[in-house]
């Protein structure tokens, strides 16, 4: 299907970082929403017997 | 490129349909199974004394996770292939419809020997509770129709590698061949402890079974069996919806990698579904609970791929700060809402997944209600919710109709439905589960203890959000009889995404098949053999059949 | 193949993160002995009442062990033996269970002691009962019709 891009591929990455900090805030929100949800978990589990 | 078909060809729609049909009325048959559960659960309603609770639970479970699940997959992954690869020949639709039929009469014999309650042993059928010997044939026939479709799928894959020498697949047909590997490696497990443990068991040939073994065997096929239920969300989160909002596919080699590590990593890590079980080594648990781990890598590119997608898509059209890319995403568009409430529940839901194959940590929530809660995020929301997303177009579009401006409207009230009776629902069971509520149990106060007293207003909650769910069921159904035979005829467009003007060639070694069998069968033959050597070396005296139901 | 610069800190992120909670199980695991229920010591289903411990169900003072008590559960449809047990509170305690018939659980709620109990296995789980209360004993696997009445009770006594 990627074909007829190949030939584009080499693009201007100017805008590339700045463009995608939004996702980059996004991905790190679930990765602590991860982080809070398995140490909630841990410490239950260490605090049961 | 260009799609090789604009239209999937109606012969091939047909197949596609057949599926669905099947599918949908599970979907009617499940969820009304599941409705009479929330509400016996509450302990505010009982089942007419002609059924049980544990005989619904096993329609619930079969119906849904093996038959909805199984149906819509093979239909869709049919409809991508001959989308994206071309009309299947004629050989290839008969293979197809040849699966088609397998499956369904597998469906029907499973389907009434559970109705004869010579079968409540749910969806898992553990031994040595003993079903009904036509039960597991049934099953067997269900796996077996899947492998004549997967083998048309191949077939249609084959042809267009032939006739396209050097060129990498069309990535829809990529991910569904990925998909159906997955597949027939993982069932080889089921297959095996069917044909040769349960069945010579129930026939009588054999008097005792190997219980560790079978345990081991199913969920040797029951973790990558989620996997092949995610994996087709994948591909309409990966493919389709980027086309739906009007961007592009973040990176079709990143999207490559992903199925790849997918097909090597979701099957050897079954042992996290056994960790509190004996007989085996927690040193081998452990080693297949770091497998596990590695499996969240890929679900870790696919978020980033998404969220790019959007984000890419929105500074297109001009959006500005952090978080305005949000705003440019078309709200209006059920194609795109109901699959994205999809990948939001994936959040909690893989949060939750982490906490589950975290060793020890599992037993905090094995076998709780918490699981129930975990996998209705996973499969009953993310995936559920896209196939639904993915029916609003496919199915007008098999049907020469269209989905109108007020089907379109109904099916974002539906996926909005289900996301608040999902959240009563799945939030109940999960907090219930962490009080150690247990999951596949009827109402029971215990004796009056304290704590299952505790329980029981999550359960009241469950029921509440079972009711909008079923709601949601009823409406799902009404949008699909309407767009299979009611909606006004037209075009309806089947959308396959483009690939990024800033993205690179796609490797060929994706498509290096005899690589990645390879692979993946060394991982399984690393994570297995010796522990399996082990559980035949040491097993106990096997057991006998009970009827307990 | 090209991997865009954030794409590669999510995951480095991610992926430590991963490693932190493996490294964080399995040094609990393998080196403070916390493991999920394991044992691999088997018996014959159709022979557990006449198999010790199994034929005396029940807590017992145990000495020379790692642990004060052992405390003996035999399953089978749908109860469990003893039907009700007082520990005293900070007793050091190995619960030994089984099953004399299909595959059951065990789990003792608001607890960690959550295993499953299959025919021909015994299942083993060493704990500290150090919070006193009563602790319901129910059956989390599935095993026939009268599954949500297989219950028992723990007494955590000062």
């Amino acid at each position: 299907m990627a074909q007829p891009e190949i030939g584009k591929k080499t693009n201007t990455k100017v805008e590339d970082q700045s463009s995608l900090k939004g996702t980059l805030a996004s991905v790190f929100l679930l990765g602590f929403f991860l982080i809070i949800t398995w140490v909630g978990v841990y410490f239950l589990f260490l605090d049961r017997f | 490129m260009k799609s090789v078909n604009t239209i999937v060809d109606r012969r091939d729609g047909k197949l596609v349909m057949a599926h669905f049909y099947v599918a949908f009325i599970a979907l009617a048959i499940g969820g009304l199974a599941g409705l009479l559960q929330t509400l016996v659960r509450s302990g505010k309603f009982e089942l007419p004394s002609w059924t049980g609770y544990y005989q619904i639970l096993t329609i619930h479970g079969v119906v849904l996770g093996l038959v909805l699940t199984t149906f819509f997959i093979m239909g869709f992954q049919l409809a991508l292939v001959s989308k994206t690869s071309g009309t299947l020949t004629a050989k290839q639709r008969k293979t197809g419809w040849i699966g088609f039929w397998t499956m369904t009469v597998g469906t029907v014999m499973a389907a009434v020997m559970i109705l004869m309650n010579e079968a409540s042993v749910l969806y898992t059928f553990y031994a040595p509770l003993q079903a009904h010997a036509l039960f597991y044939i049934g099953l067997t026939l269900v796996v077996v129709g899947s492998w004549i479709d997967g083998a048309a799928l191949i077939m249609a894959y084959a042809s267009w590698r032939k006739a396209n020498p050097g060129k990498p697949s069309p990535l829809l047909t990529f991910m569904a061949m990925v998909n159906t590997l997955m597949w027939i490696v993982a069932t080889i497990g089921v297959a095996a402890t069917v044909l040769f443990q349960l069945l010579p068991w129930s026939l009588g040939l054999v008097e005792r079974v190997d219980v560790l073994v079978s345990r081991t065997l199913f969920w040797y096929f029951g973790h990558p069996l989620v996997y092949f239920w995610l994996l087709p969300a994948y591909m309409a989160w990966y493919a389709i919806v980027p086309k739906i909002i009007g961007g592009k596919i973040f990176s079709d080699s990143l999207a490559r990698m992903s199925f790849i590590l997918f097909l090597l990593f979701s099957i050897p890590v079954g042992f996290h579904h056994q960790l509190t079980e004996p007989g085996i080594d927690p040193a081998w648990k452990f080693l297949q609970v770091v497998l596990t781990f590695l499996v969240v890598i890929p679900s870790l590119m696919t978020a980033f791929s998404l969220f790019a997608t959007f984000e890419m898509y929105g500074r297109s059209k001009g959006a500005t700060g952090l978080f305005g890319w949000l705003k440019k995403l078309p709200w209006g568009d059920a194609r795109f809402v109901v699959p994205f409430i999809g990948m939001l529940a994936f959040i909690p839901a893989g949060a939750g997944g982490l906490v589950n194959a975290s060793h020890q940590l599992n037993q905090v929530v094995h076998n709780t209600i918490w699981v129930t809660g975990h996998f209705h995020l996973t499969l009953a929301t993310s995936v559920v919710l896209t196939f639904f997303g993915i029916s609003y177009w496919l199915v007008p579009h098999l049907t020469g109709r269209v989905l109108t401006k007020a089907m379109n409207k109904l099916a974002i009230i539906q996926g909005v439905v289900w996301a608040i009776g999902m959240t009563f629902m799945s939030g109940a069971m999960h907090a219930a589960g962490l009080l150690g509520a247990p999951r596949r149990s009827s109402f029971s106060t215990y004796g009056g203890s304290e704590q299952a007293m505790e329980w029981i207003p999550y359960q009241v909650a469950q029921a509440v959000g079972g009711s909008i769910l079923f709601l949601g069921i009823i409406l799902m159904l009404y949008i699909f009889i309407n767009l299979a035979f009611f909606a006004p005829k037209g075009e309806e467009e089947f959308p396959v995404g483009e690939v990024s003007d800033a993205a690179e060639k796609t490797p060929m070694v994706f498509e290096n098949w005899k690589l990645w069998i390879g692979i993946t069968v060394l991982l399984i033959l690393f994570a297995y053999t010796i522990p399996f050597i082990d559980m035949i070396e040491n097993a106990p005296i096997g057991s006998k059949g009970y009827k307990f139901f | 193949m090209h991997i865009h610069k954030f794409e590669k800190i999510w995951l480095i992120f991610g992926i430590t993160t991963l490693l932190v909670f493996l490294t964080v199980v399995g040094v609990s695991a393998f080196y403070m002995g916390n493991q999920p229920p394991s044992c691999l010591a088997t018996i014959n289903p159709e022979k557990v009442d006449t198999t010790a411990p199994f034929d005396e169900p029940g807590l017992k003072k145990v000495e020379g062990k790692e642990w004060d008590y052992e405390l003996i559960f035999v399953a089978s449809a749908f109860a469990y033996n003893p039907g009700q047990v007082e520990v005293p509170k900070g007793a050091k305690v190995k619960v030994i269970a089984t099953t004399k018939d299909v595959i059951h659980g065990f789990e003792v709620a608001g607890t960690n002691i959550n295993m499953m109990l299959e025919p021909g296995y015994i299942s083993e789980f060493v704990t500290t009962f150090d919070k006193a209360g009563e602790y319901l004993i129910v059956c989390n696997e599935y095993c026939g019709v009268g599954h949500h009445m297989m219950s028992s009770k723990i007494e955590v006594v000062e």
